[in-house]
């Protein structure tokens, strides 16, 4: 029964989806369901930063920075062909291996290239590297130095990715082929497998969600608390503060990279767009007004968001919409909107006491 | 590379340098004041060299300069009344994610009331074409107007805060605000006005520059950044050096090309922030004291 | 067996040297006062023993272990545990979870066993639980446990933290003026916490101005004056020693 109570909110969300997912289906509006799933990738980088900002208390403003890193690796090993060293014993040996993926492009032409499961090793790999270069210097700042410490390499990977031909330069880089996971599951474009797609997306969120809930009622997650509350009492009791904040850095800079990952296969594009500060942005404005510490409520807010942003519900206002979102939220409700410890007091204050 | 080439590098460094150094001491008065880092300070300048542009369609160059300086102090002022004043005890991350929020919004607006397209200011004397020689290189007269008020601005900063009662009381405020409110100090108002003086001074950098490098609804970010690299390097709140900074960085940055290509120029001032903030958060020429954060 | 063992331990803050070679040593299962005049460096001592403070030079042994130089977290897990002068609880947490956070160094699971939670990790949580309501019921918060701490009255606040500090199980506890604020009532069953926490075998460090608690329930008082170490020794002792009734009386000439 315990059990229940506890999976209740998770099992009521799949429903949700579910029954989302059948009207779509029955009313021939499957479309939705395309933004949807963007919306759900895009709420990877969106949950991870949940955790550095509202439980470790530490500012990001360069993730998207390691949301594009997986979006790159993902074009980058699918779009690279291989065909000009084919005859090199390297490549032929990955060849006999069976990681190399053979296919033509959208001109017609044959193209041979790693596997995108290789892209994914290699996009978990960078995203390591890059967040724990970054993430050791930094995390020892504080405030607004960490923030402009996260916001420089945010702007750095921009820059790069933006100035680099290899990437793609400004129009960075299109024609990336699905991700095959099993035989009939893969993570694509295809209008056919558009519900496939919808459900693999949001069993990711999922399957996050779960684990980060779990971790936040473990000891680390109490100690995390204990670091964002007073750092200093925090390590007075046995807490290796340094070392707790970087590992949750890096946690969300793997969950930035793998929303990137899977978007980009998804949609088959990656532009540098996707790195810009305005993208960091966003995710902190969500997780900012979804509750700092508030897992659902960033989720659904994010979801909600990234949804309107993505039918161009907000036209030319989109960047204003989340600028004013931060400055609202601050001014109104700097816990943010879905704040649970708020929500019991007004609960109380409307209904009188207990 | 020939002296003319050199000299030629040295001028657009020290020019560039001298905005970047503007903008730090826009972040370093209201900091000083406040203990906020201002993210929308850049924007100061974006909006002082768009609004001098539409006034100088149907008024006299300085007369629009003149007002736009005056419209964009309001808007300093505006910002600190509406969004900082009502915030009750924020914390850092507050602050910051409220000042960015600004800057958004600030760009935005900008860019529905000007369009995305690039506009400039006329230059001050002569036009594009017309150059000055100055031991041997050429030079564009815009070149020493930059030099000039910018140095001119520094000079009366510094004489202001030195000697007048109002900079005295703004320094007050920012060395012990209780203290400052027990001696009968307005902080409230010496705030706003802190908002106000970094808004102007903005502005006057934006105008004197803009003829050089045109103006766009968001150039005000890259020179937000470079800006605050600045005032980092020199020790936030530091504005005598953010002087030396701000010419160090335009000087570095401007010789960066020689070895990297042009696309990564912009990277080179924000490398060199993450640098200082990872070696020495207290800059070049700050104690341990100005690494330390001040509070709100 | 000496616990604790200090030498030539300073720290300055720019011009002002706050501690000068301060040396001493701490017997296991004694009761020690630090005491001393405002401004003695008391607090700063302390801070430099948990590593809250780096020092600039000098020596820690701990249990045998070379501390000096370590991080505060390693020195917590070698088995200091300290309350402050200033209460540092985590006031956005409930009662139970700040005391919690004192077993962290005694359990083990990390943030992937955090993640995915597996019986052994579940096991710990719950035993450490039952420590920590047998710390609460001690103290009379049992209640209390699902509160806000920021929301508790400051005696209150103050037996919070001295539960977290227990449930580390530490060798040396460390108690920044635990009088501070007691009225008599309060601080005579202070005095009863100390000794039982003397009989649990814990070592008990504590810097105090309360001088009736120091010589009720210390076995031996260091002084401190300007930071340098002026006496030790037993409170008899202490008591007359002309060095440290200066300190606090002053000159009979002056």
């Amino acid at each position: 029964m315990a059990f229940l109570k506890k999976f209740f909110p998770f099992l009521l969300f799949a429903l949700v989806l579910s029954a989302i997912q059948v009207i779509a289906t029955c009313t021939e509006t499957e479309y939705y369901l395309t933004q949807l799933t963007m919306a759900a990738w895009y709420s990877l980088p969106v949950l991870g930063l949940c955790l550095v900002m509202g439980y470790a208390g530490q500012i990001s403003l360069g993730h998207a920075a390691f949301f594009a890193v997986g979006g790159y690796a993902a074009g980058v090993v699918t779009t690279t062909s291989l065909i000009p060293v084919q005859t090199n014993s390297l490549v032929s040996l990955l060849g006999k291996a069976g990681l190399l993926v053979s296919r033509t492009n959208l001109y017609g032409l044959p193209l041979l290239h790693l596997t995108p499961w290789i892209g994914l090793l290699f996009a978990i790999g960078t995203s390591l590297l890059l967040s724990i270069l970054i993430g050791v210097p930094a995390l020892k700042l504080k405030g607004h130095y960490l923030a402009m410490a996260t916001m420089g390499f945010g702007i750095i990977i921009y820059r790069i990715l933006l100035g680099t031909s290899f990437f793609g330069a400004a129009d960075g880089l299109s024609d990336i082929p699905a991700f095959r996971i099993l035989p009939v599951l893969s993570v694509s474009s295809d209008f056919s497998a558009r519900v496939t797609n919808y459900y693999l997306a949001f069993a990711c969120v999922l399957i996050l969600l779960i684990l980060f809930s779990n971790l936040l009622h473990s000891r680390m997650g109490r100690a995390l608390k204990a670091i964002h509350n007073n750092e200093e009492a925090a390590s007075a009791s046995g807490i290796n503060t340094a070392r707790d904040k970087l590992i949750v850095f890096v946690i969300s800079a793997l969950c930035a990279t793998l929303g990137g990952f899977f978007l980009t296969h998804y949609t088959g594009s990656i532009g540098p767009s996707e790195a810009s500060i305005m993208k960091s942005v966003r995710y902190v404005a969500i997780v900012a007004a979804g509750g700092m510490a508030s897992l659902w409520g960033t989720l659904i807010l994010g979801l909600i968001l990234n949804f309107l942003s993505l039918r161009g519900v907000f036209g030319s206002y989109d960047d204003a919409v989340f600028g004013a979102i931060l400055v609202m939220i601050m001014l109104f409700a700097p816990e943010g909107l879905f704040n649970i410890g708020k929500l019991k007091s007004l609960f109380r204050k409307t209904h009188g006491p207990a | 590379m020939t002296t003319e080439q050199l000299l030629q590098y040295l001028l657009s460094g020290i020019t560039i340098g001298s905005i970047y150094a503007i903008t730090a001491i826009g972040y370093n008065i209201i900091y000083n004041a406040t203990g906020i880092i201002n993210f929308a300070q850049g924007e100061f300048l974006m909006i002082g060299a768009m609004t001098a542009i539409s006034l100088s369609a149907f008024m006299p160059l300085p007369l629009a300069i003149v007002c736009a300086i005056v419209i964009t102090a309001l808007v300093g002022a505006l910002i600190e009344i509406i969004f900082i004043r009502p915030m009750k005890k924020p914390s850092v991350l507050q602050m910051i994610i409220v000042t960015i929020g600004l800057s958004i919004l600030l760009r935005e607006a900008a860019l529905h009331i000007w369009d995305e397209k690039v506009r400039a200011l006329p230059f001050f004397t002569g036009s594009e074409v017309s150059s000055l020689s100055l031991f041997g290189a050429h030079v564009s007269p815009q070149v020493i107007w930059v030099l000039a008020i910018s140095a001119l601005m520094v000079v009366l900063l510094n004489l202001f805060f030195k000697y007048s009662l109002t900079g005295k009381s703004i320094r007050a405020c920012s060395a012990d605000r209780a203290s400052a409110k027990l001696c009968g100090i307005p902080v409230q108002r010496m705030i706003t006005l802190s908002f106000m003086l970094s808004a102007a001074i903005g502005a006057v950098g934006g105008c004197i520059l803009s003829p050089i490098t045109q103006t766009q609804y968001d150039c005000g970010t890259s020179l937000a950044i470079k800006g605050f690299a600045t005032a980092v390097l020199g020790g936030l709140g530091n504005s005598t050096a953010a002087v030396t900074a701000g010419l160090l960085l335009g000087l570095l940055e401007t010789f960066s090309i020689i070895v990297l290509p042009l696309a990564y120029k912009d990277a080179v001032s924000i490398a060199l922030l993450l640098i200082i903030l990872f070696v020495r958060p207290s800059g070049l020429f700050g104690n341990a004291d100005t690494g330390r954060l001040k509070e709100f | 067996m000496v616990l604790l063992d200090v030498k030539n331990l300073n720290r300055s803050f720019g011009g002002l040297r706050a501690i000068r070679e301060v040396s001493f040593s701490l017997e296991a299962g004694l009761i020690k006062a630090v005491i001393g005049p405002n401004g003695a460096g008391k607090t700063t001592l302390f801070n430099l023993l948990t590593g809250n403070l780096a020092a600039d030079n000098g020596t820690l042994l701990f249990d045998h272990q070379d501390l000096s130089g370590k991080p505060a977290f390693l020195r917590a897990r070698a088995g200091m545990a300290r309350t402050f002068q200033n209460i540092k609880l985590f006031p956005q947490m409930s009662v139970l979870d700040n005391v919690l956070v004192g077993g962290h160094t005694r359990t083990r699971s990390g943030f992937l066993s955090g993640m995915l939670p597996l019986p052994g990790s579940v096991r710990e949580q719950k035993s450490l639980c039952e420590q920590a309501m047998v710390l609460l019921h001690r103290y009379g918060l049992a209640d209390e446990k699902n509160t806000l701490t920021g929301a508790l009255s400051f005696g209150q606040q103050r037996s919070v933290e001295l539960c977290r500090a227990l449930l580390l199980k530490p060798k040396l506890l460390l108690l920044d003026e635990p009088a501070a604020g007691l009225n008599m009532q309060e601080t005579a069953m202070l005095s009863e916490s100390i000794r039982y926490i003397r009989s649990e075998r814990i070592t008990v460090l504590l810097v105090e101005h309360d001088m009736s608690l120091v010589m009720d329930i210390c076995d031996e008082i260091l002084v401190l004056n300007y930071g340098e170490r002026i006496a030790e020794g037993k409170p008899t002792d202490i008591r007359r020693n002309p060095d440290v009734i200066k300190i606090y009386l002053g000159d009979e000439d002056a």
